[in-house]
């Protein structure tokens, strides 16, 4: 996660809220929405060694295979649920943002916009899948198996009735930064998207 | 070839362990109402301390003692001990339970056998063994004489309070009955209640020490004999359910210890897992007290941590001021990881800060005594972070 990913959300989490944060890594967008905002925030994370990061950071993490759902939370016991990164892994995206609106009141979700003019250069001119820093993987060896682009997420909320609060896109490079808020879809990196019900 | 003292030497002196210990103890005037209704005139609780007691007190670990657990948690009594005490993996310099940082207390609770009031102490009205006539009692009543043991050393509040299993299950009650007097609370390898299953097995226990013939009632002490063969066959059942199928597998498997399968041969075989067990019960049942053991096993059946919360886990964490850490072990069957994440969901639920990681061991509910590098790491980083929040504390 990049310093300007983490700006936009903590500027979306209300002050002294309770956050869920799916798939919390390291524990930083935590220690920062701790510090920021007073939160009240857990984490929840499978890997052994993001975990330790996290204990060590004073973050509270509780160990939770998100695969098997978030079944143990209950209705609306959370104000935003957050994912950052993890869209795209996901076996059924749309069901487990159903859930995040369940669990909680907002959702706040991030993603690798595959519309970004260096992915569709890629396919368009080598035929191959892109692998680049932000993708690094091979096609058949890689956690993201469901990409999409900004338009096709906003489908998907459209479809899903879900309310789009705030989007904002993200460009690490100088020119697709000043680029993307023209063309959002060509030149913006990562998406976050405030979601509601 | 070292001679005996120069090997004892040895590990007084090594580096990790709070080296020679001795334990202190108390005698509390009463009147002390337990949960039961009945009232001790008086009680004597056996403690330790390792490491120094900061100048604002504010450093003190609580060490909550399992099922057949002691004072005697870390070090050694003599240079010839051969074992230190039974946390001694988990509790010393440099360890999780940093001694040159915290001031641990282990004590030995109210009934049982190492040296506090129980049932093998004379009871003032008689004169004789209390025995079976010794009062009933449950965690609380434990949690309540610790606060008094607090008290005596000038601790308002802990650091934390720390317990696997049975002992967990007190650190879980101090937070709900004290809940200003600690601010951490360390709960590994337990649950909010037990399972049928696993009081199926505590009655299967106790069953084998009362129909020991040796049992009389429970009055042996006065008969001058001891069930312990019943005492043995009880700590058999739980030493089963302490490890895994799979850890009993790597460990033992079909090793013979001794006969052969050899065909027209008629001594019987015995397997290694046999005689390990026969081992484990002999050795147990020559220092524990059966009647401390039934106490023991009723007191883990009796709690229930919500029952006077509406049986609502939320309801009740919501009088938690203090933080949680909670460990639980993949191959646990008895206190199963589903147990400790039902203590996860409440607090998260009841906006109390919690840690939970769920350590991989194929060790089944004895994980929590026994060396393992992830669980070490996990509990030294929060105990660590215990630690600077009471030195910040001081600072200020």
């Amino acid at each position: 996660m990049t310093r300007k990913d983490l700006d936009i959300i903590a500027d979306w989490v209300a002050p002294k809220s309770r956050v869920l944060d799916l798939g919390c890594g390291d524990g930083e967008l935590l220690v920062r929405l701790a510090q920021q905002k007073g939160v009240s925030a857990y984490g929840l994370e499978i890997d052994p060694e993001q975990i330790q990061k996290c204990v060590e950071r004073g973050v509270s993490v509780v160990e939770q295979n998100l695969d098997k759902g978030l079944a143990n939370f209950s209705d609306q016991s959370f104000d935003t649920v957050v994912m950052t990164q993890a869209l795209q892994t996901l076996r059924f995206p749309h069901l487990v943002v159903e859930e995040m609106l369940r669990v909680g009141r907002e959702c706040i979700i991030t993603f690798p916009n595959f519309g970004q003019w260096r992915a569709r250069w890629h396919l368009a001119f080598s035929g191959r899948m892109p692998v680049s820093d932000l993708l690094p993987y091979e096609w058949y060896d890689t956690p993201n198996i469901h990409f999409c682009t900004f338009k096709d997420f906003e489908v998907l909320c459209r479809d899903h009735h879900w309310r789009i609060l705030h989007r904002q896109v993200v460009s690490e490079s100088p020119v697709s930064a000043m680029l993307k808020d023209f063309l959002p879809n060509l030149f913006g990196e990562t998406a976050i998207y405030h979601l509601t019900r | 070839m070292p001679s005996e003292t120069a090997k004892s030497q040895h590990h007084r002196l090594s580096a990790g362990s709070v080296g020679l210990v001795e334990p202190k103890r108390h005698t509390f005037p009463g009147p002390f109402k337990l949960a039961c209704g009945r009232v001790l005139d008086e009680y004597t609780l056996v403690y330790e301390t390792y490491g120094t007691l900061n100048a604002d007190k504010s450093n003190g670990v609580l060490i909550c003692h399992a099922l057949s657990g002691h004072h005697h948690a870390a070090g050694y009594h003599s240079e010839s001990d051969k074992r230190p005490g039974w946390w001694d993996h988990y509790i010393g310099p440099g360890k999780p339970i940093d001694t040159d940082k915290f001031y641990v207390v282990a004590l030995n609770n109210l009934g049982g056998c190492h040296g506090s009031t129980g049932p093998a102490s004379i009871n003032p009205a008689s004169g004789k063994p209390w025995g079976p006539d010794f009062p009933p009692l449950r965690a609380r009543d434990w949690v309540h004489s610790q606060a008094q043991l607090a008290d005596l050393l000038g601790i308002e509040q802990w650091a934390a309070v720390v317990g696997g299993s049975l002992g967990g299950m007190q650190a879980m009650r101090w937070s709900l009955e004290y809940p200003q007097r600690l601010r951490h609370c360390v709960v590994i390898a337990s649950a909010m209640k037990l399972s049928a299953q696993n009081i199926a097995f505590n009655e299967t226990a106790r069953q084998a020490i009362t129909s020991d013939p040796d049992f009389c009632d429970g009055r042996y002490l006065e008969a001058n004999t001891l069930p312990r063969h019943g005492l043995a066959v009880a700590r058999m059942i739980g030493h089963i359910t302490y490890l895994s199928d799979d850890g009993l597998g790597k460990k033992f498997g079909r090793e013979l210890r001794s006969g052969t399968f050899q065909q027209g041969v008629e001594e019987l075989v015995e397997f290694q897992v046999q005689s390990y067990l026969r081992y484990q019960g002999d050795s147990f049942s020559g220092s524990f007290d059966p009647n401390t053991y039934i106490l023991m096993t009723r007191a883990l059946d009796y709690f229930d941590l919500a029952r006077e919360y509406d049986d609502d886990p939320v309801k009740a964490f919501s009088h938690a001021c203090c933080k949680f850490l909670l460990v639980s072990f993949t191959s646990d069957w008895r206190f199963a990881p589903e147990r400790s994440r039902e203590i996860a969901d409440a607090l998260m639920h009841a906006n109390v800060p919690v840690t939970y990681a769920e350590v991989e061991s194929p060790m089944g509910h004895d994980a929590f005594l026994l060396p393992n590098e992830r669980y070490e790491k996990v509990f030294a980083a929060y105990m660590n972070n215990v630690a600077g929040e009471v030195r910040a504390e001081v600072s200020v």
